[in-house]
């Protein structure tokens, strides 16, 4: 196993294992890489990547431009809130009007479900889904799956928990295809309005009392508050939602066994977890952002390689 | 496909001791030199080369190896992505005096990413290439090594193969020429 078996990524769903541990293998040399003296290695020095994001990001943004810079990409960025995207033009077009200028991949973060898949199947370049609305944000799972593949030694066999706006959450739904698909068994947590109704039929286990779950897994995964997301209010306040679902020091300790806590960013401190939590030993938040950039020049990396000349 | 054995096992073993006594002449105890391999088929010579030094000199000598696959110039001229190796270089090379180890010097251009593979980790005092098989007259780049096993005059068709005891069960050179060239 060499070579990934799909020419873009656009989500989890779309990959195998093979191609996840390929990225997992690659991506540990280039974390090798960017903590070297000289954090930079020329092997793309002939493409050209376009960052366009049609959504604000800051996290994503600058952890793909890195990845790509220390890949020794040309990069070019855009964002839709200066564009002619605002005076009318279509995705396609915009698309299209960026690639006559010689790009070779699109990483697109975009509003809309489906997005990436529309514009792979319509442009002459390699996509990256930097997130599609609440489809599927596959980076950010795959980052997740290798930072406890890091602290545990393997993902199968373990325990995740998501715990959060599961309804709204792109990360929820390529962590649980990631973890699914590379052996690990997974929980969703959260109040019954933010769970969806059918999320049982993938094959994940739904507990709506934060010990319990926590007591059952080795990894807490606290999504954010999609506030923005949220077009009627799923839970009275936010008050009380921090009550049920937050997670604190106390509960941390209080459980027979040391779990795992991450977050996806960016932190709402002190609603899904409070601050001594977000820094205490058992957070690998940070790790998650440092191991996001070896794993977006894994995936940048082994999809250049598709890229004719 | 003809193959011919250009080196036995006692020959082997007699090349890789000169190899360990020419280094000792230039580099001393080997208190300001380290020996880099170049990954994947580097590594076996380095490894065999630190046990010669370390049993002759007495004391350790450091080595590291280094995979040069992100600095290769071929990268997209190829079927599929070439996946990496693991580079293990735990010391400084700053000021210190490397040399890059290779198992078959041929067109000089895994030489030349690898010097760029090196210089990411600090800036030597000064660089030397040892190969153990030298295929002449088939540089495409001004490379050539300071150190060599043997010399072998082949053709760009044939294949050279160092083989290891500690991989294939004995310690050879081989010479792999297609059919249709003895015709």
């Amino acid at each position: 196993m060499d070579n990934l078996s799909v020419n873009h990524l656009i989500g989890i769903k779309d990959v195998t294992r093979e191609d996840i541990e390929l990225i997992f293998k690659t991506a540990d040399s280039f974390k090798d890489v960017i903590n070297r003296p000289i954090k930079k290695v020329p092997s793309l020095r002939d493409i050209t990547i376009a960052n366009l994001f049609f959504e604000n990001s800051t996290r994503t943004r600058l952890s793909f431009e890195l990845a790509e810079k220390r890949l020794s990409a040309d990069v070019v960025n855009f964002s839709a809130a200066s564009s002619s995207v605002k005076k009318g033009e279509t995705l396609v077009d915009t698309v299209n009007n960026i690639l006559s200028m010689k790009v070779d991949m699109v990483v697109m973060r975009h509003p809309n479900p489906g997005a990436a898949k529309f514009l792979s199947e319509r442009v002459n370049a390699r996509v990256v889904n930097a997130g599609d609305g609440t489809h599927e944000h596959p980076t950010q799972a795959l980052l997740d799956a290798y930072s406890i593949r890091e602290r545990l030694g393997s993902v199968e066999g373990k325990k995740i928990v998501i715990v959060g706006d599961i309804l709204h959450s792109r990360v929820a739904l390529s962590n649980i295809f990631c973890l699914q698909k590379l052996g690990a068994e997974v929980m969703v947590c959260g109040p019954t309005t933010l769970i969806p109704k059918y999320i049982h039929e993938l094959g994940v286990k739904v507990e709506h009392n934060l010990r319990k779950a926590l007591e059952w897994c080795d990894v807490a995964n606290m999504l954010r508050i999609q506030l923005e997301r949220q077009d009627i209010k799923y839970f009275p306040s936010l008050r009380e939602y921090t009550m049920l679902f937050g997670l604190n020091k106390e509960m941390l300790d209080s459980l027979d066994k040391e779990i795992i806590v991450m977050h996806p960013g960016p932190i709402n401190r002190g609603v899904e977890i409070t601050s001594d939590v977000a820094d205490s030993k058992q957070s690998i938040i940070l790790n998650q952002v440092e191991n996001g950039v070896a794993v977006r020049m894994a995936v940048i990396y082994l999809l250049a390689g598709k890229i004719e000349r | 496909m003809e193959t011919q054995v250009i080196l036995n096992s006692r020959h082997f073993d007699l090349t890789l001791k000169r190899l360990c006594h020419q280094l000792i002449e230039n580099h001393g105890d080997f208190s300001d030199t380290v020996l880099i391999g170049l990954q994947p088929r580097g590594i076996n010579v380095v490894t065999r080369l630190k046990f010669l030094l370390e049993e002759i000199l007495g004391k350790p000598v450091q080595c590291g190896s280094l995979d040069i696959t992100f600095y290769r110039d071929d990268f997209r001229r190829r079927e599929r992505p070439l996946i990496p190796s693991a580079t293990n270089v735990d010391f400084v090379i700053e000021k210190k005096k490397v040399v890059l180890v290779d198992d078959v010097l041929f067109t000089g251009r895994t030489i030349r990413a690898g010097l760029d593979a090196m210089l990411a980790f600090g800036r030597p005092s000064g660089v030397e290439l040892l190969a153990f098989i030298d295929r002449r007259f088939k540089r495409e780049l001004p490379i050539q090594a300071d150190y060599v096993g043997k010399t072998v005059d082949t053709l760009s068709e044939e294949r050279v193969s160092v083989e290891w005891q500690e991989v294939e069960g004995e310690d050879k050179v081989v010479l792999f020429t297609p059919n249709k060239l003895n015709g």
